[in-house]
């Protein structure tokens, strides 16, 4: 259901601080919205969102309803060995997408 | 004729009046209030510490022509090493319905505290954002930016 568009270089330098970005296709419908009968269209978002590199964490945010749809997140990790990124969203009701990069550290 | 038109100018004088009114009552109240869910916020995520303005910068567009999707950077001023990191920054908004906007946590290996993302806006405020240090002091910063198209009724 939910598309995931990831910007990870695919090569660093050992110690280079290197930009990440994530976007999740996402309505973040935020529960103050009215339907055309007035009626409150109930809230669906997504509540966090964790980076993890060989499974240590990096950076991870927790979403309010004020958050845009398709959420779009960047921000940056120091790149010391080659391996796994993990990225992952998870919703108000425990559903989960994830997707991962390689990093080759040189 | 004479009675109506009198009677009408009566009726719009009396409209204006309380429309004047409500105007100068209004304004003062709610903006107070929404200062107060901001604090209320700030307090339920760290306490009663103290809160010191420095290291913090939002980034805003002076004007934003839709609220519903301003982008927002939040740069704090740190090293990034295991000895001095920036834990985690709350952003907060005043007039907003829900004052927490979001929650960034960092940790070492970020290597830099600088977050950027997209956020809703219901009108015209200032959003500030508080940077939680691993030494457990605190600090702010926040800007201000005008909205046109407000996400309000609609959030």
């Amino acid at each position: 259901m939910a598309s995931i568009r990831l910007a990870v270089p695919k090569t660093a330098q050992r110690d280079e601080i290197i930009e990440l970005k994530a976007l999740i296709q996402h309505e973040m419908e935020s529960g103050f919205r009215r339907g055309s009968r007035g009626e409150v269209i109930p809230r669906d978002i997504i509540t966090r969102f964790e980076c993890r590199f060989e499974g240590e964490l990096v950076f991870a945010a927790d979403f309010h309803p004020a958050i845009s749809a398709n959420p779009l997140l960047t921000f940056h990790m120091r790149a010391s060995s080659s391996g796994t990124l993990t990225f992952e969203w998870t919703d108000q009701n425990g559903e989960t997408w994830r997707d991962i990069a390689n990093l080759e550290v040189t | 004729m004479m009675m109506t038109r009198s009677g009408l100018l009566d009726r719009r004088q009396m409209l204006a009046g309380i429309g004047g009114g409500i105007a100068i009552t209004a304004t003062p109240l709610t903006a107070v209030a929404a200062q107060e869910d901001l604090d209320r916020a700030r307090r339920e995520l760290f306490g009663d510490r103290p809160i010191r303005e420095g290291r913090v910068t939002v980034k805003l567009p002076p004007i934003a022509e839709n609220g519903f999707s301003v982008p927002l950077n939040v740069t704090v001023d740190s090293p990034m090493l295991p000895e001095d990191y920036v834990k985690r920054v709350a952003i907060l908004s005043p007039r907003n319905p829900l004052a927490n906007v979001a929650q960034f946590h960092f940790t070492p290996q970020s290597g830099k505290a600088i977050v950027a993302t997209r956020i809703r806006m219901s009108g015209t405020q200032a959003i500030q954002a508080v940077a939680e240090m691993n030494d457990g002091s605190l600090w702010s910063g926040s800007m201000e930016t005008v909205v046109t198209l407000a996400a309000c009724v609609v959030l």
